[in-house]
């Protein structure tokens, strides 16, 4: 069975690959998605946030109360080695090149211009294939424009082309005004592959100590409803490669999303839940699915059940019957 | 000579450091101030495994005590291994007896040691000479060093010399003046090192070793046959040895140009009058000789002594000029009762020996005097010395006398003229006054280098701290000149002050010390065309007087607009690059900034790019300030104390809190050490930016912030609401919550606003919540200074009204315990102290009948640190009696107490008994009957012996004259031993084992921060697995020592382990239980430490995740329940509910070895986890054993 796929000018197996997660972060865990089949990794996120938060706290934790008493100077001992900074998520990258012989997608968040692009440099530089820009922004301020979000957006991945040669796709979420024309933007922009979508922290209040704390809930196999519907409307609009995140559990999710047209789907949660091995599961379920009906290759379903191929080409009218119904659940509200 | 040397900036202690770890291969540590810095060195090197001269990383390892550390360097040294150690003042004198048998053996050693006073009416961590003279004895040889330079150059001298002499060394220098002065010097390569260290001595050191190879047998036990002529067999080594140390001076001339004698003499080759010294006072005599003679045409000269021992009679007098008419010898010691100090009676034998042998250069007897100078780090500057020199001109000048001090008891002190100064005009000399947590001392050190490292000026900077750990204020001391510096004193006339605490006006005047010109750099958020008028009027006719230029600059609003927080150094660093014009404006600004990126770099880009920021936007924030012609400021400084403050307080501990201790008389000052109590309370810091508020509506009275609050500053108290008459207007009160208080009483949460340090634990460990905005809570902070004014009349009032009756007090009970009055209040400890709760609690429920035996360490520091004292006495004038004597003896020191008391109460006691005929049988059956065990016991048992008092008042018995005298000890006295996890897991466990199983009835209370935190964060026994600290710089790889499962052993003792932040009733539980148990009690108490790198504002319920996690079970162990046939170990918490991850990488500790060595935070880690879940597992069990009165 063929189940190779292409992303961003990747040449990959299949489409499932695992997406960032502790599972990613790990060395020995990477060499073993690939052992059971995994076609790329998408390692965790670097977030530049957490970085310079970190830079801070320590920064102020190692300098309290010193050089205020005789006796105590400092609290701690002269730090040489190693520092807070992107320098550990560097290294894991080097070590997992190292480790796997197939692709491997940094990922990043950053928070300021010049972290996304010194970042993604130091992120090539260290042996990435690709990268994906993970824009996890939250426009809280009431006084900012979906213009200027889009633009934001626009302004992140093209100052980051311009740094780097590798292949860059944009994870995004869904919450945007007019997220097709969002992501042909992105598209035009350059973009060798948009990612749907992220998933943020979801804030939860803890009523006993009246806190408001964050939690993160692991996706289901319903989360990738919005996922497929925005594949199916994206695919054939845009040049840039799809990647289906969220809700990838089994291999029927996987061959939802290609049909919707996926590229590649990034499997996270459920290999967090099963193990590692479940993989290889979902590929062996995925091939003999594919042997069972029939189909040779993934190349020749992808995209065949996307909004494209339900409406009508020329006109863009829906065709009637069955399909219309599909093409409604992909186009918006009956 | 080699090529050009490499110049560094550095301080004394790393100067004796980089020498001795080079020549190294065993280096066996402990903390002491102000040694700790050369073992944290080497013990930091090792971890990055920086080779020695033979390319292998010395074996760094820490003792338990310095006896310990002395012990091990024996054995190595015997072992064949090159060995050293750095210690010193007790640590020295605990090294004593093997420091004999070292010697007594030839053995091949350098110790390193600052110089520190030992302890004698006081404890001091500064320099003088006490502790190496208190070494005299052991036959090492004694090597002193005066500047940093020399420093670096004697250790290696030493280290040479020693090989082939096999003499063991104690190179000093004098703790804190050298230790701690940076100073550009030029580095020893280690070409030079090589150079110095002979191989065929190191191999001979090696050959000499015990080896089963070729077996000998070291440490006979002699007879009063042989001892007294093996003893002498060792002096034709001491004969050879000052010519050996000679000629390593002369090769290490040879290969630095660096030339060095055992004694050098500077002056003219005809003076009369020398001074003869050792250490750093050489080098200010050195510059005062050449003033003198240089400018005031005077003929003075002095000899500095470098090999004190062995002391070559030969070479000394032979350094002595010709023509010397009068000595006077300096000792930086004081050996009371003896006819001189050590080196002056060394001189005068000396010249005697000389003189009788005719081997001097002159023929007639000097007249010699000796003097003291220095102790304890006093001043000791040009000014004095000129008054050594005026007195030696005297036909009989004044022998035994000191010099620097005012001695009215005994008039031993020589005048000087405190304007005489030697400083040349063209030296930069800066004093920058900051606050600690600025980081003014920082900068300084980072601009030293700048200067010292980048141009070709010399450089000094000596940092002066006060004796507080929470809003301690710092002045730095920088010269900078084209010559090399020997001003080995304080500036005390400055050409540029910097002020970057705005505050510091209202306390002292900050232009004193300013010479005509000079300028002054102000951190004010007061706007620049203010600033002339915001000034107070003596430093307004300063300005005019001396001509000062005013630069000013809102340092705070450019740090804040930076993310910098308080932290205003790198913005006063450039402003002082700008103004002063040390080095062209472009070009200091990149120096500065390349010094952010080494400061910094490891803290992470975000933390450079914020410094470098800061200096971009300092230059348009700086700005000259426009002066008056005339004062028009009517500003005056508010007294150091109020007028109604006790005597003592006002004529002493108001003139050191004024900075003016040094003016003291002798006269005025305790001869035996021994301090009034309630002496924080007139200090009055006002340290807090803010402080809490409390909300009446929403406070639910549970007084848990009155028990957390680590200063003692936030208290309750529940009262007749007659007490309201009178009452400021905004002073709070609402009716009292709770049963048992009578009908309609209120109850007030008071804070001391101008003693809070604004840590804000109170407002975090706060259950109530505002329902409409859970932000708010029943305390909330708020700027003090805006109610500044209104909070001292509240809490004055407060003051004013009665404590609660104590014996109507259910103290058992959180909030009720929290309405006694705490006897310790205020102290200097860290803002959040974790140890300072513990303490106040013990002084609420025990206080006015406890005796405390404190070992030193933090508790005796923020408890006993001049000026003065949080502990406190009650309206009855009873409060805790508290003593330090040393570090390791605290748990005998305790016991002693004890033991007094005991037998003191048996003999009141048997004389009651004896006189009941006169008491009459009821009044002695109840004094001997009384049941003291709770408040109202104790107060009967009070009236009863105030009813004997009355009785036997006029009684000629003298069996009643001496039970008057014994009567106290009648009230059941509460024996407290204090300390911390130094003192109770390492250097005094020994003593504390012997105590706790002695069987009396002493209470122990350990501290425990689990390391040494009041030298600065070493690892402790105490120290967790995992956790970086100091001396465990790579992450302490063995788990902690359980210090209870251990003692729980002995079954008769009560031990509770406690974290009052995770479970306030448990610790009041174990409080009250240790002192209740009439036998010995151990409660050990988590407290969160600064040296944990936590946000100290959250310390307590970050006790709470280390209770969580399991790193800290509750328990008590009471052996009273043994004897009821029940399990005496009772669980207080439940098993872990949080991995200990969670606990610990919320700690900077733990946290920083995944950036530093990853792979090994992971590894102990997962051993840590181990750790907790074994002890737990362990617990468990012991605590589910079956009574076995159930069984039955």
């Amino acid at each position: 069975m063929d189940l190779k796929t292409s992303y961003m000018g990747l040449d990959l197996s299949s489409p499932l690959v695992p997406g960032a997660s502790p599972l990613t972060g790990d060395v020995d865990s990477c060499k073993q998605l690939e052992d059971v089949g995994a076609a790329a990794l998408v390692l965790p996120s670097l977030f530049q946030e957490q970085i310079m938060h970190e830079s801070e706290e320590y920064s102020r934790r190692m300098t309290e109360g010193t050089e205020s008493f005789s006796e105590a100077l400092t609290y701690f001992p002269n730090f040489d080695e190693g520092f807070i900074g992107p320098e550990s998520y560097l290294e894991h990258i080097r070590k997992v090149k190292e480790a796997v012989d197939i692709p491997v997608i940094a990922s990043l968040n950053g928070i300021t211009t010049g972290g996304w692009v010194d970042y993604s440099c130091l992120m090539i530089e260290a042996g990435a294939d690709a990268l994906e820009l993970n824009i996890y922004f939250l426009p809280t301020d009431t006084n900012m424009t979906s213009g200027a979000v889009e633009k934001l957006y626009s302004s992140i991945l093209l100052e980051t082309k311009l740094a780097i040669k590798a292949p860059i796709a944009v994870k995004i979420s869904p919450y945007f005004s007019a997220l097709a024309n969002m992501v042909k933007q992105l598209d035009d922009d350059g973009a060798d592959g948009v990612v749907l979508f992220n998933r943020f922290y979801q804030p939860d209040i803890d009523l006993e100590n009246l806190e408001v704390v964050p939690n993160l809930v692991m996706s289901t196999p319903f989360a990738n409803r919005t996922s497929l519907r925005w594949i199916a409307v994206l695919f054939g609009h845009i040049d840039a490669s799809l990647a289906a995140s969220q809700g990838i559990h089994t291999h029927e999710d996987v061959l939802k999303m290609v049909m919707a047209g996926a590229d590649i789907t990034q499997v996270t949660a459920c290999l967090l839940k099963n193990g590692i091995p479940w993989l290889g599961t979902m590929l062996a379920d995925l091939t003999k699915w594919m042997e069972e009906k029939e189909y040779e290759s993934i190349e020749q379903m992808k995209g065949s059940l996307s909004q494209k191929s339900v409406a009508d080409p020329g006109t863009g009218q829906l065709h009637e019957g069955p399909p219309l119904l599909v093409a409604r659940l992909f186009s918006g509200p009956a | 000579m080699s090529s050009a040397p490499n110049v560094v900036t550095i301080e004394g202690n790393e100067a004796a450091a980089r020498v001795a770890y080079k020549v190294s291969e065993v280096i066996a540590i402990y903390p002491i101030t102000p040694s700790s810095g050369m073992g944290e060195m080497a013990d930091a090197w090792a971890a990055d495994d920086l080779p020695n001269i033979w390319g292998t990383v010395p074996l760094v390892v820490e003792m338990q005590s310095e006896g310990g550390a002395a012990g091990a360097v024996h054995g190595s040294l015997q072992t064949g291994a090159l060995t050293t150690t750095f210690t010193a003042s007790q640590g020295l004198l605990l090294m004593l007896p093997n420091m004999f048998k070292i010697a007594g053996e030839l053995t091949s050693a350098v110790f390193h040691v600052s110089a520190r006073s030992v302890s004698a009416q006081a404890l001091s961590i500064f320099g003088d000479h006490s502790d190496v003279m208190a070494a005299r004895s052991t036959g090492w040889g004694l090597l002193a060093s005066a500047s940093i330079q020399e420093i670096h150059d004697m250790a290696l001298i030493a280290s040479a010399a020693t090989l082939e002499a096999r003499i063991p060394f104690i190179h000093f220098f004098d703790g804190f003046r050298s230790s701690h002065e940076v100073m550009k010097i030029e580095e020893i390569s280690e070409e030079i090192i090589r150079g110095m260290i002979d191989s065929e001595f190191v191999r001979a050191h090696k050959d000499r070793a015990l080896s089963p190879e070729h077996p000998v047998l070291r440490g006979t036990a002699q007879n009063p046959d042989v001892f007294f002529q093996a003893r002498e067999t060792v002096n034709p080594y001491y004969a050879a040895c000052p010519g050996i140390v000679q000629k390593a001076m002369d090769r290490f001339a040879e290969l630095t140009g660096r030339s060095y004698h055992l004694f050098d003499y500077v002056g003219p080759a005809d003076a009369e009058r020398v001074i003869v010294l050792m250490a750093s006072g050489a080098e200010t005599v050195e510059e005062t000789v050449n003033y003198l003679n240089g400018t005031m045409d005077e003929n003075v000269g002095v000899l500095k002594v470098r090999c004190y021992r062995p002391f070559s009679m030969e070479h000394f007098v032979k350094a002595l000029p010709a023509t010397v008419k009068k000595i006077a010898v300096l000792d930086r010691t004081k050996e009371p009762g003896s006819l001189g100090e050590p080196l002056y009676q060394d001189v005068v034998t000396a010249v005697v020996q000389g003189l009788s042998t005719g081997t001097t250069p002159f023929t007639e007897m000097p007249v010699i005097t000796g003097g003291r100078y220095g102790l304890s780090s006093k001043e000791f500057t040009p000014a004095m010395v000129k008054g050594i020199y005026d007195e030696l001109k005297k036909d009989t000048p004044k022998n035994n006398f000191t010099v620097g001090i005012h001695d009215d008891l005994s008039g031993s002190n020589l005048e000087w003229d405190p304007a005489f100064s030697t400083e040349p005009d063209e030296v930069f000399r800066g004093l920058f006054y900051g606050l600690g947590a600025d980081g003014t001392v920082g900068a300084n050190k980072n601009s030293i280098k700048i200067i010292g490292e980048e141009t070709e000026n010399f450089a000094q900077g000596y940092f002066v701290y006060d004796s507080k750990k929470a809003g301690s204020t710092t002045v730095s001391h920088l010269r900078f000149g084209k010559n090399p510096i020997h001003s080995t004193y304080l500036i005390d006339k400055a050409n540029f002050i910097a002020i970057h605490q705005e505050q510091f006006f209202e306390k002292f005047e900050p232009l004193a010390k300013a010479v005509p010109g000079a300028t002054l750099l102000i951190n004010s958020t007061t706007p620049t065309d203010q600033i002339w008028d915001s000034l107070p009027r003596t430093t307004q006719e300063q300005i005019i007087e001396k001509g000062i230029a005013v630069w000013a600059i809102d340092g705070y609003k450019v740090a804040r607009e930076n993310n910098m927080g308080a932290r205003v150094n790198t913005i006063m660093q450039t402003c002082f690059f700008a103004i002063s014009g040390i080095l062209p404006r472009e070009e200091a600004i990149q120096k500065i900034k390349d010094t952010i990126k080494k400061t910094y770099g490891m803290k992470g880009e975000a933390v450079v790019k914020q410094n470098y920021a800061a200096v971009d936007d300092t230059l348009e924030n700086l700005h000259q300030v426009e002066i008056g012609d005339t004062v028009t400021s009517t500003r005056e400084r508010k007294p150091i104390v109020p007028d109604h403050a006790p005597e003592f307080v006002k004529n002493v501990t108001a003139e050191i809190i004024a900075g003016r201790g040094d003016d003291l008389p002798t006269s005025l000052l305790p001869a035996d050490g021994t301090y009034p109590l309630s002496t924080t309370k007139w200090e009055k810091r006002n340290i807090a930016q803010e402080v809490p508020v409390w909300d009446t509506e929403l406070c639910i009275q549970c007084n848990k912030c009155v028990m957390l609050c680590p200063h003692a500053t936030i208290r309750a108290k529940v009262f007749d609401p007659k007490y309201l008459e009178g009452a400021p207007e905004s002073f709070k009160s609402t009716e009292v919550k709770g049963r048992g208080f009578p009908e309609g009483w209120l109850y007030t949460l008071q804070n001391a606003a101008e003693d809070c340090t604004g840590c804000g634990v109170c407002v975090d460990i706060c259950p109530a919540k505002n329902k409409a905005e859970p932000k708010f809570k029943a305390v909330n902070m708020e700027p003090q200074q805006p109610i500044r004014e209104a909070e001292i009349a509240n809490w004055n009032h407060f003051l004013d009204i009665p404590d609660y009756d104590r014996t109507a007090l259910k103290t058992h009970l959180v909030k009720e315990s929290q309405l006694l009055e705490p006897l310790f209040e205020f102290s200097g400890a860290c803002a959040g102290c974790g140890e300072t709760p513990y303490v106040k609690l013990l002084t609420q429920l025990f206080g006015d009948r406890s005796i405390i035996a404190n070992a030193t360490g933090c508790s005796s520091i923020w408890g006993g640190n001049l000026p003065t004292t949080p502990y406190a006495m009650n309206r009855e004038g009873r409060g805790p009696a508290w003593s330090n004597s040393l570090f390791e003896d605290n748990a005998e020191f305790g016991f002693g107490m004890r033991l007094a008391t005991d037998k003191q109460n048996e003999y009141a006691r048997e004389l009651v008994s004896d006189l009941a005929g006169e008491l009459g049988q009821e009044l002695a059956d109840g004094l001997l009957n009384a049941n003291q065990s709770d408040e109202a016991g104790i107060n009967d048992q009070r009236q009863r012996i105030a009813k004997l008092r009355e009785v036997l008042g006029g009684s000629s018995d003298p069996k009643a004259g001496e039970l008057l005298v014994v009567a106290d000890y009648l009230v059941q006295r509460s024996i407290w031993i204090v300390g911390g996890d130094g003192w109770a897991y390492d250097i005094g466990y020994g003593g504390l084992d012997h105590v706790l199983a002695s069987g009396r009835n002493v209470n122990v209370l350990v501290l425990d921060t689990e390391v040494y935190s009041n030298t600065g964060g070493q690892a402790s026994k105490s120290t967790p697995r995992g956790a970086v600290a100091k001396f465990a710089a790579a992450g302490k790889p063995l788990p902690k020592k359980d210090l209870g499962m251990i003692t729980m052993t002995y079954g008769n003792i009560y031990v509770a382990q406690v974290a009052m932040g995770a479970n306030d009733s448990q610790c009041l539980k174990a409080f009250l239980e240790a002192d209740a148990y009439p036998g010995p009690s151990l409660i050990i108490a988590y407290s969160h430490c600064i040296a944990h790198g936590v946000d100290m504002t959250t310390g307590m319920t970050h006790q709470n995740d280390a209770v969580n996690s399991g790193h800290w079970p509750l328990y008590r162990f009471d052996p009273n329940l043994t004897e009821q046939g029940r399990n005496p170990l009772q669980l207080d918490s439940k098993a872990p509910s949080i991995p200990f991850e969670e606990y610990a990488y919320k700690e900077t500790r733990f946290k920083m070895l995944t950036k530093s060595k990853p792979e090994r935070a992971k590894m102990l880690l997962e051993q840590a986890q181990d750790d907790v879940n074994r002890k737990w597992a362990q617990y468990e069990k012991l605590a589910a054993e079956t009574d076995t009165k159930e069984e039955d």
